[in-house]
Order: C-alpha cells, then sequence, then structure tokens
C-alpha cells in the first residue's frame, strides 16, 4: 500500500493544468540516472583502491545495465499502475540508496557491497526511473509524442555529460586540490555527495510530475487525424498480447541491433580513434584530442535522442529506423573503408552514427505506442529494455573478442578494425530487415473497443484495471 | 483502490494557473542550468579534437 501522497489519484491534473510542468519532471530524474554512463571518471582510482583489475571494476556497470533491463522488465506493469510519481520515487529511493551502500562498500573496501549497492539497487531505479515518466509523457503531448519522449530520454545522455565533468570537480576537491591523487576515500565521498544531490533533484520530478486527465487532448489537437497513418493504431493492446505479437520482438531485434552497433564505437571511442591515425608507434591524435573525440560524440548521442526523435512525429517512427539501420550500415560501412583518410570524416561519421544510436532510443516509446496503444506502453517499454540489457553484454563481448584477435586496442591501425565494424554493419542490416517487416498489430490481439476506453490522450492506467478485470490474462500480466 | 482514493477528484491537488507558470520556470531552470553546464564542458572538451 503507497503513502497517500504517492497514490496515482492524487496525481491526476485537472482540465486546463500546464503540460510543460512535466517534460522537466521527468528530466530531473534521467539527469540523474544518466550518471551510470561517467563511471569512467573514478574508474581507475577503484582499481587502484580495491588493488584489483579493470573487469573487476567495469561489472559494477554490467550489473547495473542488466539490472536496469530486468527491473524496467518487472516492474513495468507496477509502473503504469502506481503512475509515475510512486515510481520516481521508488527510483530516487534505490538510485540514492545504490550510492550510500556503494559508498560504504568503497570506504568499507568491501567490492562485494558496491555490486549490491551501485550495481544491484541502483541499477533497479535506473530501471523504474528510466521508463516512469515515458508513458506519462506519451499521454500528455499525444500531438508530439517523438518531441516529449526525445526530451526526457536526452537528459539520459545528457545526465553523463554533467556528471562527468561535475565528479572530476569534486574528486579535486575530495582528494585535496590534485585529481592526480584521487584515492577510494574521495571516490567512497563523491558517492555520498552524488546520492544526496540526486535524491533532492529526483524529488523535485516525484512532487511535480501529473498524470493527464482522462480524455485529454491538447488545444487544437484532433486524435481521428492519427488513424490517417496507417503505422498508427487506435486500438489498445495489454502487455501480455504484445508479447504475442511479432511486432514486439522484431523492435526488440531492432532495438538491440541499434544499441549493440553503437556500442561498437563507444566502448573504443579513445584508443579507436588513435589507431585510426597511427603510422607506425606513433599516432596523429593525441590522448588530448582522443578525450574531445568522447566528448564530440557523447554530444551527438544526447543531440540525436532530441533531434531524430522529433523528427519522427513528421516522417514517422518505421522511416525514422530506416533511416538509423539503413543509413547508420551505410556510414558504419564507409568509417570501416575510408575512416582512416581523413579525420574529419572519421569524426563526422562517428558522430552521425552515435547520433542514430540515441536516436533509437528516444523513439521507440513512441514507435510502441503507435503499435500497441496507450493501455500499457510502460510495461510494454519496460519489457523491450531487456534488448538494451543483451546489447549492453553483446556489443562488448563482439567487439573486444574480435580486436584481442588482432592485437591491443592502442597498438592496432585502421585495418585491424574492419572486421568489428562490418560485423556491426550485418548487425544494422539484420535490424534493417527487422524494422522492415514491422506491420500493424493484428485486431485480434487489441482489447475489444469498450473495453479500450479513450483513444489516444486520454487512455489511463484505471482504462489498463478495467481492461485487465476483463480479460484474466491481461490481470495476470499487471503483477 | 482504497476510499481515500476516491475521494480525490482530478485536478484537487493542482495549484493555481499562476503557481504553475512559476513550476515551469523553476522546472526548467532546475533541469536547464545543469544541462547547459554539462553541454558548456562537453564543447570545451571537444574542442581539444580540434586544437590538439
Amino acid at each position: 500500500m503507497l503513502p497517500g501522497f504517492l497514490q496515482r489519484s492524487r496525481t491526476v491534473a485537472g482540465p486546463g493544468f500546464n503540460r510543460w510542468i512535466i517534460p522537466p519532471a521527468a528530466l530531473a530524474v534521467h539527469l540523474c540516472i544518466g550518471q551510470v554512463y561517467a563511471t569512467s571518471v573514478y574508474k581507475q582510482a577503484l582499481v587502484d583502491h580495491f588493488g584489483t583489475g579493470q573487469t573487476a571494476i567495469g561489472v559494477v556497470f554490467s550489473i547495473a545495465i542488466v539490472m536496469l533491463g530486468l527491473s524496467a522488465a518487472t516492474f513495468g506493469s507496477w509502473v503504469d499502475k502506481n503512475g509515475p510519481r510512486a515510481a520516481m520515487f521508488v527510483s530516487a529511493c534505490c538510485w540514492a540508496t545504490g550510492f550510500l551502500v556503494g559508498s560504504l562498500g568503497i570506504a568499507t573496501s568491501q567490492l562485494w557491497l558496491l555490486y549490491l549497492g551501485y550495481g544491484v539497487i541502483g541499477g533497479i531505479g535506473l530501471g523504474i526511473g528510466y521508463i516512469s515518466p515515458v508513458s506519462t509523457l506519451i499521454k500528455w503531448f499525444p500531438d508530439r509524442p517523438g518531441l516529449a519522449t526525445g526530451m526526457a530520454i536526452m537528459g539520459f545522455g545528457g545526465g553523463a555529460l554533467i556528471a562527468s565533468p561535475l565528479s572530476t570537480q569534486l574528486l579535486t576537491v575530495f582528494s585535496g586540490g590534485d585529481i592526480a591523487d584521487v584515492d577510494g576515500g574521495a571516490v567512497a565521498r563523491l558517492f555520498l555527495t552524488l546520492g544526496v544531490v540526486y535524491f533532492v533533484v529526483m524529488m523535485f520530478g516525484v512532487f511535480t510530475v501529473r498524470v493527464a486527465p482522462p480524455d485529454y487532448a491538447p488545444a487544437g489537437y484532433d486524435p481521428s487525424t492519427k488513424k490517417q497513418k496507417s503505422m498508427v493504431t487506435t486500438g489498445q493492446v495489454t502487455v501480455r498480447n504484445a508479447m504475442k505479437a511479432p511486432q514486439f520482438w522484431l523492435l526488440w531485434v531492432v532495438l538491440f541491433c541499434n544499441v549493440t552497433a553503437g556500442i561498437g564505437i563507444l566502448e573504443q571511442a579513445s584508443p579507436m580513434i588513435q589507431d585510426f591515425f597511427r603510422d607506425g608507434g606513433t599516432s596523429a591524435i593525441t590522448a588530448a584530442a582522443a578525450g574531445g573525440f568522447v566528448g564530440l560524440i557523447a554530444l551527438g548521442n544526447m543531440a540525436g535522442r532530441f533531434v531524430w526523435s522529433s523528427t519522427s512525429d513528421v516522417i514517422g517512427r518505421k522511416n525514422i529506423y530506416m533511416v538509423y539501420l539503413g543509413v547508420g550500415a551505410v556510414l558504419y560501412a564507409l568509417l570501416a573503408l575510408f575512416g582512416q583518410t581523413s579525420t574529419a570524416l572519421f569524426v563526422l561519421f562517428a558522430f552521425v552514427i552515435l547520433s542514430f544510436y540515441g536516436g533509437g532510443f528516444a523513439t521507440i516509446p513512441a514507435y510502441l505506442r503507435d503499435l500497441f496503444g496507450t493501455l500499457q506502453v510502460g510495461a510494454i517499454h519496460g519489457r523491450l529494455l531487456t534488448a538494451w540489457s543483451a546489447a549492453g553484454i553483446a556489443g562488448p563481448l563482439i567487439v573486444n573478442a574480435i580486436l584481442d584477435a588482432q592485437g591491443q586496442p592502442g597498438s592496432l591501425n585502421a585495418a585491424d578494425y574492419r572486421p568489428a565494424l562490418l560485423t556491426m554493419v550485418v548487425l544494422l542490416v539484420v535490424g534493417f530487415i527487422a524494422n522492415l517487416l514491422v506491420k500493424p498489430v493484428s485486431e485480434a490481439l487489441q482489447e475489444p473497443p469498450a473495453s479500450s476506453g479513450p483513444t489516444g490522450a486520454g487512455a489511463s492506467t484505471d482504462d489498463a484495471t478495467k481492461a485487465g478485470s476483463r480479460q484474466p490474462e491481461s490481470s495476470g500480466s499487471r503483477g | 483502490m482504497s476510499s481515500a482514493d476516491a475521494a480525490v477528484e482530478p485536478g484537487a491537488n493542482d495549484p493555481a494557473p499562476s503557481v504553475q507558470k512559476i513550476f515551469v520556470a523553476v522546472g526548467w531552470t532546475v533541469t536547464g542550468v545543469p544541462l547547459v553546464y554539462g553541454l558548456v564542458q562537453t564543447v570545451r572538451r571537444a574542442l581539444t579534437l580540434f586544437t590538439g
């Protein structure tokens, strides 16, 4: 039983509520949990502190990403049922607790506590936090769902941009003014600080988020115009039925391929650009310039989330994924074959590829909404994020296995990267074909019109409850 | 749904429209300022790619 202030019914807005309050509430959560992509700042300090290898510390990040997918899949129905405020609150508690337990683990040199805290507990906060505002935003912005989810999921990319320099500055302070002297104690204090700061910022989102009123439609928006687009349904599909639809699994493949391919560059960005422009033992790209490249592709990743997802509102979700996967495959092939001819070309190709990677994340909720309706889109999105977890494991495994066979990153050349990059081209082509096969969901899997409730903007969790009560198979899936 | 739930009308907890405008401004400031900080820091870092 949830405390009163967290209950969904307390968060349903009235007519005329200003919907532009909702995106910053969502951003407040995503900007905080996006820190998970800024762990490289203190990774070496933890390696030195625990006296272990890069892999043992890297596992912390891997656990967090796997838990993200698992918790999003497991708690998606709970999030849909209880609303964004309860979900954001639980996410904030888990994310902050993860930092505090992780800090304790570092301070007491207990690596397992870091795994449990940041990896498992924090990872659960990641998953719930990631999906918590998505269906809410889609319902507040039925006219521009891609723009709405793009704003929030851009925040996840932006969170790393904030956390990375902020952590560096805090570590400098905690280590007596010299970043070179960072030790475990400084990282433990950083974790404590981040845990408290993130909890406060996420609470802002908790208390300002609202659920759209039933039958909500913004001024000047006519839901019936959506029907003119063949890939946009006006029906509603439960999460249980969505899992039976081939469209769900095709999109799983699409997301898996897009994320795996993006990780191919992200994983090796810094040594990769140096290796591509290596002549003999020396590279034309300095370590500082390689760091600049990492920053630039992070910008591409973030910008793509907003720009491409918003573009999908105009050209359609299926078409934008054709671009991500089709043009992405071509760019990947060009990068593999001609990337070494010009630094500008290499950077341009990588920037656009990473923008497609980010765009793929941000557009998928709107794609799900188009195909399955708004009834349980949060839960369906949660299940689909297992593709992210799988890609988080498969991507580095594929790239590292292929590169290991060529030699050691940091001493390779452009030709050594070709097998890995061309493997990513094949993956993108597989994703392209999967997207090509996506068709509207069969009416047999859709809820009967009487139980679907209002279409488009107005479908709420109350509608989901009705649908679930009429169909036993649906109620089971809601947990 | 509990009886406490049923008693709450949609919009019962909404702030006044003027307060909502303040929420919008505060919300975008709370999230926008750190985001701009992160963007500026990242652009400065990215510039080293071109300056060496």
